[in-house]
């Protein structure tokens, strides 16, 4: 009954082109970005925002960064974690060698190394329709790892390439508590997450989704699927590393090349099932449910089994419980979470009178 | 130079497996289009259910520990394992899934592997394990003799077990009643469909055989480096065999195969040292990627033509 | 609407309701073939300006395959194209469309996981001219440049009467819409030459009025050239200026239609065929 668009009318484009055009949505975001950005450090304590609501947010941006690449330009990367790696490794090398680095310079030359790199691999991989670009991340995704810890300079000389990240400082005031951190992080990705929807939202954008859903055609229009698909696998790279460079920074503090494996490049692909290919939304969606599961099942499971099980059991749990929940959600709502939101703002958007 | 031949045929040797690995793969992408990112899992699987059954069978049935009854009796039910996880990923994955976009189904099978790791090591155990086939690792006697060069007993005789595989299966593909309803399905579905054969039950013939060729993958590798998660990754230079051979091709996966194994090998051991060893576990993706540069169809793909 | 043939329509307006120019596109000895398959051989044709042309034929006659010769998605053997006076031996699509050929296909080609608005959105990308970092600002040009177009993209949405679905998704439509949306996402690009691949295949007799009007109303007030293939005599008889006629690959007729009809090959590659 209050959640309904009736009597709201756009009488220009640009009310017309606004993310959220339904008011209520927008006075919602709003409220919930103060209320992430007021309310919380205050009242949340420091094992909240140190393991579950900085991963969330580092994870949201690592997911949106593959979902503008599968979801919205239709091509499949396994190597998302190697191109956090580049990210938090090239944020660490730029900080280290170059005297008062600016952090979030840092921070975007990080991710502008992801990105380097990503078009490095794409190049090869996308000039061909199928699921090259699936193998050739798989390529980046074993030998960045690799590179990261047979080449000691990329980790000043550490031991099997183990670093730990700089003080982070913008304009003297120094990020050290996880309130401060988790603010940084906040502030970072709600920036990434608004430029996100803006480039999916233009005529990048378009053509992202176009080359997804029909190259031919899109070609024929003018559009070239190969600089497109680049495009996109460029940002999405870019996306990865940045978020890569704030897992190290504000999250972990010390990372090692082989904590990006293959096996968190698949998290982060889960994040988007889940979550919802081709939504911004569902990404913070998907690494929110990701991030919070396995502590669920860590939680709950021995406690309701009680001493019945292992830890190796709860481990070989959580395998099936993320497959099963990938194939059913695949086959059940592959727009995933973001899809199940909307499908209930439909029905509140009707309620009280069914038609 | 005789060191360049021995690690070249010890190279050749692992590259069989390759193919075979590569083989099922292919089988499974020609018949319904799915790029099965589960091959891996599955050979892991199959290695950990032979190996878990060896374990428990003497117990069970009173037969001699290690002896050759139980061997037969635990690769039979490895076997029959395989294909009831064949029949049942036909039922439960690809059926609802069908005509879904091609991402969707390769998402699936990452989503399948995970749940077929969790539930091998969840009924077996996590831990590594030994297994013995009974031939022993020790250099080829007339080869020692005769040129003086060290090619592995074993290597040998898995390479055979694997060749005849590949080459049956080849044949398989080539001359039977089957292998031509393979081809026709892989062909076109919509016209394999109309004619009368029955899509589902080719579905679970390639995945049967993708089982057991992974049951005999996973059996040699596991001799040779302990069966452990490892295993998934070993299975997963299929990929690059495929990109190498083309992805619908049986003569490419297998020539993809050997390329694959003799290079990996020959990079290890000549360019290893320079930049600190290790360039394994990515140089076959590397090669693959470079490969696609001058030639992205394959070796003996064909040049795929849309029709608008 | 489209400002630039704007003059050009006017004038043909006044002569004769649409004023035929020169040949702009010249095929000469077009052959065409798919690994030993042959698709085209030896196919010659002119298309004039301004003119409605017709392809014609059996099924598998090399039709679709001409169209794609035109814009460049298939890449022939042997023959010239004469594009506005530049020959080549291909087209390129991406080069095609930067000259103002702009086409719908046979079997729908819309982008499904997109809205009718974003579809025919997608028809002027190639008219915008800010960049990815204005992109992801949403601000100043980037937008001013969004709502240029959008305009223009409206006035295609008035065009074919399809404002009611604009926010739809283009999956959703049934066959007919989606034709008509499929039509807006090439008349979005403002082209010069339209190539159409069977626009009212399985169309209902209004459907078909209607798609038959939009085409004439298209070439009429724009003056663009258009190409198109059907299979329904009666609207090719109506609508078109000059037809060419192909089986197995070959040309077997050319000329108005009336020529074309009375064409022994013609009637016998029909009555060989359909009959």
């Amino acid at each position: 009954m209050f959640y309904r668009e009736a009597g709201q009318f756009k009488a220009s484009y640009q009310a017309d082109q606004q993310i959220f055009p339904i008011r209520q949505d927008r006075v919602a975001v709003w409220a919930l970005i103060v209320f992430f950005a007021a309310v919380v450090p205050v009242i949340a304590d420091q094992y909240w925002l140190k393991a579950i609501l900085i991963p969330v947010l580092i994870f949201s941006l690592a997911a949106l960064g593959l979902n503008i690449l599968t979801g919205y330009a239709g091509q499949l990367s396994l190597g998302s974690a190697a191109f956090m790696a580049v990210g938090a490794f090239g944020a660490y090398n730029f900080m280290l060698r170059i005297d008062g680095m600016p952090f979030l310079l840092a921070l975007v030359m990080g991710g502008l190394c992801a990105a380097a790199v990503g078009v490095l691999f794409g190049l090869p991989s996308l000039r061909i329709k199928g699921f090259y670009l699936a193998v050739a991340t798989l390529a980046a995704q074993f030998f960045i790892v690799w590179a990261l810890v047979k080449f000691p300079w990329f980790s000043n000389y550490s031991s099997s390439g183990v670093i730990s990240t700089q003080e982070i400082s913008i304009l003297g005031f120094v990020f050290d508590g996880p309130t401060s951190k988790y603010m940084l992080t906040l502030a970072v990705v709600v920036v990434l997450a608004l430029a996100a929807k803006n480039m999916v939202r233009s005529s990048t954008g378009r053509a992202w989704m176009a080359v997804r859903d029909m190259d031919v055609a899109a070609e024929v229009i003018g559009i070239r699927p190969m600089r497109t698909k680049l495009i996109a696998f460029a940002v999405s790279s870019f996306y990865c590393g940045v978020a890569g460079a704030l897992y190290a920074y504000t999250y972990l503090g010390t990372v090692e090349p082989e904590g990006f494996n293959l096996d968190l490049s698949f998290k982060i692909l889960f994040m988007i099932i889940i979550g919802g290919t081709g939504s911004i939304m569902g990404s913070f969606l998907g690494a929110a449910f990701i991030v919070l599961l396995p502590i669920l099942l860590d939680n709950f499971v021995p406690s309701l089994l009680g001493d019945l099980v292992s830890s190796s059991f709860v481990s070989n749990f959580q395998l099936i419980v993320f497959g099963g929940m990938i194939i059913f959600f695949l086959i059940v709502e592959p727009h995933g979470l973001a899809r199940l939101w909307q499908i209930g703002k439909e029905k509140l958007r009707l309620w009280p009178f069914p038609h | 130079m005789q060191f360049f031949l021995e690690v070249l045929i010890g190279g050749l040797l692992s590259g069989v497996l390759y193919a075979l690995v590569a083989l099922g793969f292919v089988l499974i992408f020609k018949a319904s289009g799915v790029f099965n990112f589960a091959q891996g899992a599955m050979v892991f699987f199959a290695a950990l259910t032979f190996v878990g059954f060896q374990e428990v069978l003497p117990g069970w049935t009173g037969l001699e520990e290690g002896g050759s009854a139980v061997f037969w009796l635990a690769f039979a039910l490895a076997l029959v394992s395989m294909i009831i996880l064949g029949i049942l990923t036909e039922k439960i994955v690809l059926r609802p899934l069908v005509n879904q976009p091609h991402i969707t189904l390769f998402m699936a099978t990452i989503g399948l592997s995970y749940l077929i790791e969790g539930i091998a090591q969840g009924v077996w155990g996590a831990n590594v394990r030994g297994l013995d086939l009974g031939i022993e690792d020790v250099p080829v006697e007339w080869l020692m003799e005769s040129s003086n060069i060290l090619v592995s007993k074993f290597d040998l005789v898995a390479a055979g077990i694997a060749g005849v595989l590949v080459a049956s299966l080849a044949l398989l593909f080539q001359y039977t009643k089957i292998g031509r309803a393979l081809r026709a399905v892989a062909d076109d579905h919509q016209a394999a469909l109309s004619i009368g054969i029955p899509l589902q039950h080719i579905w679970v013939i390639v995945w049967g055989v993708a089982g057991f060729v992974a049951l005999i993958a996973g059996m040699i590798w596991g001799a040779r480096n302990g069966v452990q998660f490892a295993l998934t990754y070993t299975a997963l230079k299929a990929l690059p065999v495929l990109i190498l051979g083309g992805f619908t091709s049986v003569p490419g996966a297998i020539v993809g195969g050997l390329i694959i194994g003799a290079s990996e090998k020959l990079a290890e051991v000549y360019v290893g040292p320079f930049v600190g060893g290790g360039i394994e576990s990515w140089f076959p993706y590397v090669l693959a990627l470079l490969f696609l540069l001058v030639r992205p169809e394959g070796l003996f793909g064909e040049k795929h033509i849309d029709r608008v | 609407m489209m400002t630039n043939d704007m003059a050009v329509a006017d004038a043909g307006q006044q002569a004769t309701g649409r004023r035929i120019g020169g040949v702009i596109l010249d095929l000469q000895k077009i052959s065409l073939s798919f690994g030993g398959v042959k698709a085209l051989t030896d196919i010659s044709f002119d298309v004039r300006e301004h003119e409605i042309r017709a392809i014609i034929g059996p099924n598998g006659a090399g039709k679709s395959s001409m169209l794609n010769v035109i814009n460049g998605v298939y890449h022939p053997q042997q023959g010239d194209i004469v594009f506005h006076g530049e020959t080549r031996h291909e087209m390129d699509p991406h080069k095609a469309a930067k000259q103002g050929i702009a086409r719908t296909f046979q079997n729908i080609a819309l982008f499904k996981g997109m809205s009718v608005l974003d579809n025919i959105m997608t028809g002027r990308n190639l008219k915008m001219k800010t960049n990815l970092l204005q992109h992801a600002l949403f601000w100043g040009a980037a937008q001013r440049e969004e709502i240029e177009h959008r305009k223009k993209v409206e006035e295609v949405i008035d065009f074919l009467e399809i404002q009611s679905i604009r926010k739809t998704p283009v999956g959703r439509l049934p066959y007919g819409l989606q034709k008509r949306v499929e039509l807006g996402r090439a008349l979005a690009a403002e082209p010069s030459m339209l190539l159409l691949d069977e626009p009212m295949a399985g169309m209902n007799v209004e459907e078909k009025q209607d798609m038959s009007r939009f085409i004439l109303d298209v070439n009429d007030q724009f003056g663009t050239t258009i190409v198109l293939i059907e299979h329904d005599m009666g609207v090719v008889m109506d609508i078109s200026d000059r037809v060419v006629v192909l089986d197995y690959g070959k040309k077997i007729g050319d000329g108005t239609p009336e020529e074309v009809m009375a064409n022994p090959d013609v009637i016998a590659a029909y009555l060989g065929t359909s009959h």
